[in-house]
């Protein structure tokens, strides 16, 4: 994926380590963001209010 | 096929749809999602090497994701953090070159399963058993107002009460007022580490038990230090792996996706349904985990390729079991998690 399938070594790694973290900051931000803008209505929703 | 990012379509979405099952647990039970990874990238047919690099990306990443959310509550004790980062590290290496040498010999698969039998099953009936009995879960079951003060000496485990009482120098003093033997602390830090070399989980879920129960160390502060320790144990762990080029990216990036969504949504559900009725769903997928992972096996040894899709019926089945209990559980909320609340 991305290219990185053969990326070994150290350089290989910390690529490989360094999209995974990235991916988890985005996803931290982005969800964070989302479920600020939708949760309560989210939660009401499945809790039948 | 469809294709994106040179990965088909259908992979990615079976990926995000299984991520999304194990953030659902992940954020309901603050437990249990992502040592299940490892046996379901192995019921499917990932090499040993691959299925626990993987596993131990994806535990990096949902661990940074946990540890962002927890920061702001202090219950992280860095000086303890660190000592249990030494401890481990030593144990991912130990481990790693364990898990290699098997390879080598070809007992990597069958040695691996074992252990991943004897654990789900083990915690699955622990959980099961104290759910039907009526137990909290194993004592660790939150008092989230209890933050991170004074532990009280009542609250603190026998186990824990005896290993204080080895006052081997150098002694360190922790948050919640704990002096506990820096030997202690480095052993629970390695043979952890040790399990999470070898099999490619966080090392979470009995680490934090062994905070609790053998040190003595107040739960919010175990899961807040033990939160901060993963990150750095997951990392290094997966970049030794990423190394030799055995983290598979085409199942990390979907699988993480879909978790960090489903413990969202998990998480979430907590304040909606009567966690302590579903207890028993939860110890029984751990059961069912284990009983794929040994048909599997089996089915490996005696030849009957219909057993490796059986496994994985199982395997997938036991998660979706448990995530659909989830929401069909009915309301009335205890407030009270099976194990302190990470994701």
């Amino acid at each position: 994926m991305f290219g990185l399938e053969s990326a070994t070594g150290v350089d290989g790694a910390l690529l490989v380590i360094g999209v995974v973290l990235l991916e988890a900051i985005i996803l931290y931000v982005g969800y964070g963001l989302l479920e600020r803008l939708v949760g309560p209505t989210l939660v009401d929703a499945i809790g039948g209010n | 096929m469809m294709e994106l990012f040179g990965v088909s379509v259908a992979l990615l979405a079976l990926f995000a749809g299984f991520g999304v099952l194990i953030g659902l647990l992940f954020g309901f039970f603050g437990m249990g999602g992502s040592f299940l990874v490892t046996p379901a990238l192995m019921v499917m047919g990932y090499k040993t090497d691959v299925a626990v690099a993987s596993g131990l990306a994806f535990v990096f990443a949902t661990s940074v994701i946990a540890t962002l959310k927890h920061r702001d509550l202090g219950q992280v004790d860095y000086k303890l953090g660190v000592l249990m980062i030494a401890g481990t590290t030593a144990g991912i290496e130990v481990g790693k070159i364990g898990l290699h040498y098997l390879q080598d010999i070809g007992l990597a698969d069958t040695v691996v399963s074992v252990i991943y039998v004897l654990l789900l099953g083990g915690i699955g009936v622990f959980i099961t058993y104290t759910a039907t009995k009526g137990g909290d879960g194993g004592g660790l079951s939150p008092d989230h107002d209890e933050a991170d003060g004074e532990i009280n000496a009542d609250d603190i485990p026998d186990i824990a009460k005896k290993i204080q009482s080895y006052r081997v120098p150098p002694m360190m003093k922790l948050r919640g007022g704990i002096r506990v033997s820096l030997w202690m602390i480095l052993l629970v830090a390695f043979a952890t580490g040790l399990l999470s070399g070898f099999l490619g989980v966080g090392g979470g879920f009995i680490r934090m038990p062994a905070l609790f129960y053998l040190i003595g160390v107040p739960v919010p502060i175990a899961v807040g230090t033990d939160l901060f320790e993963i990150v750095f144990s997951g990392g290094i762990g997966s970049f030794l792996y990423a190394m030799d080029g055995a983290v598979n990216l085409s199942i990390v990036v979907p699988l993480l996706a879909g978790s960090a969504g489903g413990a969202r949504i998990g998480a979430a559900a907590t304040s909606l349904v009567d966690e302590d009725e579903i207890k028993v769903y939860f110890g029984v997928m751990l059961l069912l985990g284990a009983i794929a992972v040994a048909l599997r096996k089996i089915g490996t040894f005696m030849d009957i390729p219909v057993l490796q899709t059986v496994s994985l019926v199982v395997i997938l089945g036991a998660a979706t079991l448990v995530a659909g209990a989830s929401w069909s559980a009915p309301s009335g909320r205890s407030g009270r998690s099976l194990t302190p609340q990470r994701a």
